[in-house]
């Protein structure tokens, strides 16, 4: 794959490279004693089994999304089943449905994602530095983190919910927040922060235990602000970190679901674009269509990795792993 | 790096103030399950009058019984499996060398972004026509794709922390590499692997998504998604004790769980994520 990549390279040379390649690879396994060949067949045995099961159960379908899509394949006139070429992602970028549901996605991924950064860096701080009750902060942001979220959403909901919630009390009465649709988004946010903040909090803090303590003291001996000593010696060397930490959150949430499902089931204009998707399969039984913004969501869900990973430099957890 | 009396308070009050916000969600779905029917409306944070109806209601019927079974069997199943294939991957990624291996960490790491959600339509498609939909292996299939990733991680990570001297040493007397990973290596991974179990099981038993589209029927339906079918005595009502109560009791074992393993679950979700 590498051999591929330079564009300097005149065609001429690169048409002769690969029987060049091959014979040098080949001699460079030539001198492979007994036990570096068992080494590797061993290595390739013992990942087999995960290999194939993450492969059949993701690439293979995600390819059979691919082909559903072209389709047009409606569950309830299955006869009628037709290759429609690029027809159904036609239908679906076209529709002032996916926008919205995209327009609502985006805003839940980004406010919830800042929001969390804030509040998890906060909660890091206190689960590395607090003098009292350290112990106990980390075991009871265990409980968001681990609670079913199906749980937790009806936990918010009630708690919303006019004369049965202890918050809606607070309200004006006769207001109904989950019935509109900003309020509703807002409680959907509050619902999705509550839940995955002690899971950036851990990141961060895993981020944290890398700055050593001796560097903050020298700042503070040299009269550094606590803000100096966060904004110059803490925050740039979180900076893998924090990043990794907001890619697995930013895709997390982009992928909302379950909050929203239970709380408004996407009524009032409040659709992520997963309950969209499901919405077009369970309800309106249109498998071309579910697949198509299936597709759609993975493209999206790759774009943002891509962003990361090349745009801000994030390293993919994992890499020290493949180093080794 | 602070002392003083008034930072003190101010880390007791901030400490505090997470604790309330991280528990009373989790207080707020108990009272609900206790409070009698004819006062779930009064708006009241604790119970006016406390009964243990909704809890007899849930466990007579088969929905909630079921549901249950499926659920503990499910993420069972799918635990055990996670860990014993991903401990395999894992020992071959920390510890052995063979082409492949960076692509196949590669492979990994895109499977933890991918969204279910993209594999909902066509699994439900091909389930249904190889007569997986609404089975437990239906499940446990994607559970086990879904849970590998962190499973590999975190395995990999607690395996690189190993003595490795050791594994030498038996393969010096004579024990072949298998032989060497399991009589040796296995028992001193055992911790990373009862972190790696509690966060699969954790995953597996939160999971909506392919529970609510891969089931139909009590067969395999999991219990957050048995909860999302619950319905009210009548149609006019809604059964908010039934669904309080059901899932207090699906929040309990996790709460067991944070309580008991909290170190282990905060090693575990940092180590595979942030070392780099």
């Amino acid at each position: 794959m590498t051999d591929a990549a330079p564009t300097s390279h005149g065609t001429a040379e690169v048409l002769e490279a690969p029987p060049e390649v091959r014979p040098r690879r080949r001699r460079a396994k030539a001198p492979l004693s007994e036990g570096a060949r068992a080494e590797r067949r061993l290595g390739w045995l013992l990942c087999a089994p995960a290999v194939i099961v993450m492969v059949a159960v993701t690439a293979y379908p995600i390819g059979y999304a691919v082909y559903l899509s072209l389709q047009r394949y409606d569950l309830r006139f299955p006869a009628a089943k037709e290759f429609v070429g690029l027809a159904n992602y036609a239908t679906v970028l076209t529709d002032n449905l996916w926008w919205t549901a995209f327009a609502i996605t985006m805003v839940i991924t980004v406010v919830s994602v800042v929001i969390e950064l804030v509040l998890g860096m906060g909660l890091a701080l206190i689960m590395r530095w607090a003098l009292v009750g350290r112990g106990a902060v980390r075991t009871a942001i265990l409980i968001p983190y681990g609670i079913v979220t199906v749980v937790a959403a009806y936990s918010w909901q009630y708690a919303w919910t006019p004369n049965t919630g202890y918050l809606a009390g607070l309200l004006p009465s006769g207001s109904a927040p989950l019935t509109q649709q900003w309020p509703a988004i807002g409680i959907i946010i509050l619902a999705e922060i509550w839940k995955t903040t002690p899971f950036m909090a851990l990141l961060l803090l895993a981020g944290l235990s890398l700055v050593p303590e001796e560097l903050l003291k020298a700042a503070k001996v040299d009269g550094a602000t606590a803000w100096q000593r966060f904004t110059q010696i803490m925050v740039p060397l979180m900076k893998p970190a924090i990043l990794v930490a907001l890619l697995f959150r930013t895709l997390d949430a982009f992928r909302i679901f379950d909050n929203i499902f239970i709380m408004t089931a996407g009524a009032n204009d409040t659709r992520s674009v997963s309950i969209l998707g499901y919405d077009n399969l369970f309800t309106a039984l249109n498998l071309g269509i579910g697949s198509t913004i299936s597709v759609l969501i993975f493209i999206a869900v790759g774009i943002i990795a891509f962003i990361f990973v090349k745009g801000f430099g994030t390293a993919a957890p994992g890499q020290e792993v493949a180093r080794r | 790096m602070n002392s003083g009396a008034r930072t003190r308070t101010l880390w007791g009050v901030s400490n505090t103030v997470v604790i309330i916000v991280a528990i009373v969600p989790v207080l707020w779905i108990a009272s609900l399950s206790f409070k009698d029917p004819s006062t779930i409306t009064d708006g009241t944070f604790l119970p006016r009058k406390w009964t243990l109806e909704n809890y007899r209601g849930i466990f007579d019927t088969s929905l909630f019984t079921r549901a249950l079974v499926n659920s503990i069997g499910i993420a069972l199943i799918a635990t055990v499996l996670a860990v014993v294939v991903g401990s395999m991957a894992a020992y071959a990624i920390a510890r052995l060398r063979f082409p492949g291996k960076g692509l196949l960490v590669a492979a990994t790491l895109l499977i933890a972004m991918f969204p279910p959600i993209s594999l909902v339509s066509p699994l439900f498609n091909l389930w249904r026509q190889i007569g997986l939909f609404d089975t437990w292996p239906g499940l446990i299939i994607p559970y086990l794709t879904f849970s590998l990733p962190l499973a590999i991680y975190t395995l990999s990570a607690f395996f690189r922390e190993i003595p490795w001297d050791l594994e030498k040493a038996a393969r010096v007397d004579g024990a072949t590499p298998f032989q060497a990973f399991m009589r040796v290596i296995a028992p001193l991974a055992a911790p990373g692997m009862v972190t790696t179990a509690i966060l699969v099981f954790i995953f597996c038993w939160n999971d909506f998504v392919f529970a609510i589209s891969l089931t139909s029927t009590n067969a395999s339906r999991t219990v957050p998604a048995a909860i999302a079918f619950f319905s009210g005595a009548s149609q006019f009502e809604t059964p908010v004790g039934s669904i309080a109560a059901a899932g207090a009791v699906i929040t309990i074992p996790i709460i067991i769980f944070v309580f008991f393993f909290q170190r282990r679950i905060v090693a575990g979700l940092t180590s595979g994520a942030v070392k780099g």
